[in-house]
């Protein structure tokens, strides 16, 4: 019911039209790696997944955000299927990946954004490395690169309200994996892969 | 006749025009040649199949009355602002004149009207809006291309929602005869400029030959523009008796709306030309973003609506 009235009142707001451009929607155990730039984006990608995906597909949601209040932290957990990884604690290396792991580790999928926080440029900035660290545990789980058009635009950084704008999430051809592949090197390949998209969507 | 009987009729005949143009639809599909002709006829039956919807979708709200029609309109205009500003380049500065588009005078407009206010919604827009507008967004203390990034919101909020909403206030106009002219009037000014649209694109496709501004509108035709705009006024002269008009100002009527309508989709056009794109959306099948459809409503309503006021009320 809740899910409904979400994805209704995304569709109303911004559209969110999936385009699915080097993928198709399939059942498969998937990363998918996303630019960010606003808390829409988590909402965005949740619903322009067919609902057949939705239901194994894990959001990745800052729990400073998604965390506070109880409507929020219901919606997160329950309706968007969400694992809160907390951003704040400077712990171990690896220690927020312990979550990602567990979700990986029994066969669901996950959305990513690997820059970390919310930018407001067109293209994402340089990713972090939990990508990297999670693609090599889980070698056989694909890694989509999806680009988000428009949240900068119509929800950005600093603003209370989203305004209406249409915005199209595309997903990408899987990145593939190359043996012995430094860390930098790949995490740069997968942004240029999230980045290229943003030139395929817009004519 | 009562309101009732009349609109049966009219809604009826255009189920019969749909369901005559289906038909030929129908057959051209089985018979196309070549695959550019195919891909034509595909897209003459998507747009068909769309009409369907549309005038399902205004007959349900006509049926349901002047709150529904309302509401129906103010959709609109959202949607239409909606393409417009998704193609427009933004920066963050303009988030908040653009949320007070969106949140505050697009439904103040439409409140307005509900109420009857005329004096404050034919100036909320071009006069407060406009000095609002710029005002927030100068508070945000980014002047990079200020005139520019202003005047695409301001120019979109006036064709989207100022324009669009002067339709449905056809219904506020207080004509002499039963209550319900109001509502025939609309059906009228929709009538006409939909008509001729679809026979300004039948008679380019089958006649055209000079265009008139190749540069923005390829599909613009001089053949299309005579032959269209004739049956428009035709069309519209014949239905005078729904309308305060006699038949010859009915034609004159129509003639204003098939002008103004012609201006707002070539002006439109230029529009989406120096945006790079073909459409403004994608919303209505066959007939590419809703602002697509009602780029020439967008002119014709508000001048429809003030000759009527002046010379009728």
């Amino acid at each position: 019911m809740i899910d409904l009235l979400l994805i209704g009142l995304t569709r109303f707001l911004v559209g969110g039209q999936a385009r699915w451009i080097g993928s198709l929607p399939e059942k498969r155990q998937r990363i998918y790696f996303a630019n960010h730039a606003s808390h829409l984006d988590t909402l965005l990608i949740w619903s322009a997944l067919p609902p057949s995906l939705r239901m194994s597909t894990h959001p990745i949601a800052a729990a400073d955000y998604w965390g506070k209040g109880k409507v929020r932290r219901h919606i997160a957990l329950k309706v968007l299927n969400a694992v809160l990884i907390d951003r704040t604690t400077q712990g171990a290396p690896g220690a927020a990946l312990v979550p990602l792991r567990s979700v990986l580790a029994e066969g669901e999928s996950l959305v990513l954004f690997p820059e970390g926080g919310r930018g407001n440029d067109r293209l994402p900035g340089p990713f972090k490395s939990g990508l990297y660290w999670l693609s090599q545990e889980f070698p056989d789980v694909e890694l989509i690169p999806t680009y988000l058009d428009n949240p900068s635009r119509a929800f950005p950084k600093g603003t209370f309200l989203p305004i209406p704008i249409s915005c199209t999430v595309g997903f990408g051809a899987p990145v593939a994996r190359r043996k012995g592949e430094e860390k930098d090197h790949f995490l740069e390949r997968a942004r240029e892969a999230v980045a290229a998209l943003a030139s395929d969507l817009v004519p | 006749m009562s309101l009732n009987d009349k609109l049966l009729i009219l809604f009826g005949g255009i189920c019969g025009l749909l369901a005559v143009a289906s038909l030929i639809g129908f057959a051209l599909s089985r018979k196309a040649a070549s695959e550019a002709g195919q891909a034509t006829i595909d897209n003459l039956n998507a747009r068909i199949k769309a009409w369907w919807v549309m005038i399902a979708i205004f007959a349900v709200s006509f049926a349901l009355g002047r709150g529904a029609t309302l509401v129906l309109f103010a959709l609109t205009s959202f949607y239409t602002l909606r393409e417009f500003v998704s193609l427009t380049p933004t920066r963050a500065a303009d988030h908040l004149p653009l949320a007070t588009a969106f949140y505050i005078l697009l439904p103040l407009q439409y409140w307005l009207i509900w109420i009857d206010w005329y004096a404050l919604f034919a100036i909320l827009i071009p006069v407060y809006g406009f000095l609002i507008l710029p005002s927030l967004a100068a508070l945000k203390g980014d002047a990079q291309e200020f005139l520019l990034r202003v005047s695409r919101i301001q120019w979109g909020l006036m064709l989207t929602v100022y324009c669009i909403s002067h339709a449905p206030a056809l219904l506020t106009l207080d004509i002499a005869g039963d209550g319900g002219e109001a509502f025939l009037l609309l059906f009228f000014l929709i009538t006409v400029v939909q008509f001729s649209d679809v026979m300004q694109y039948v008679f380019g496709k089958l006649f055209g030959r000079t265009k008139i501004a190749p540069v923005i509108s390829p599909s613009k035709t001089l053949e299309g523009l005579v032959g269209g705009g004739l049956s428009a006024v035709a069309a519209g002269a014949s239905q005078w008796w729904i309308t305060p008009f006699t038949p010859s100002e009915a034609a004159a009527m129509a003639f204003a709306i098939v002008a103004m309508g012609f201006l707002g989709g070539l002006a439109l056009s230029a529009v989406k030309r120096s945006m790079g794109v073909k459409d403004w959306g994608t919303m209505i099948s066959g007939h590419g973003g809703v602002l697509d459809r009602m780029d020439s409503l967008s002119f014709a309503a508000p001048v429809f609506f003030h000759l009527t006021r002046y010379f009728y009320t």
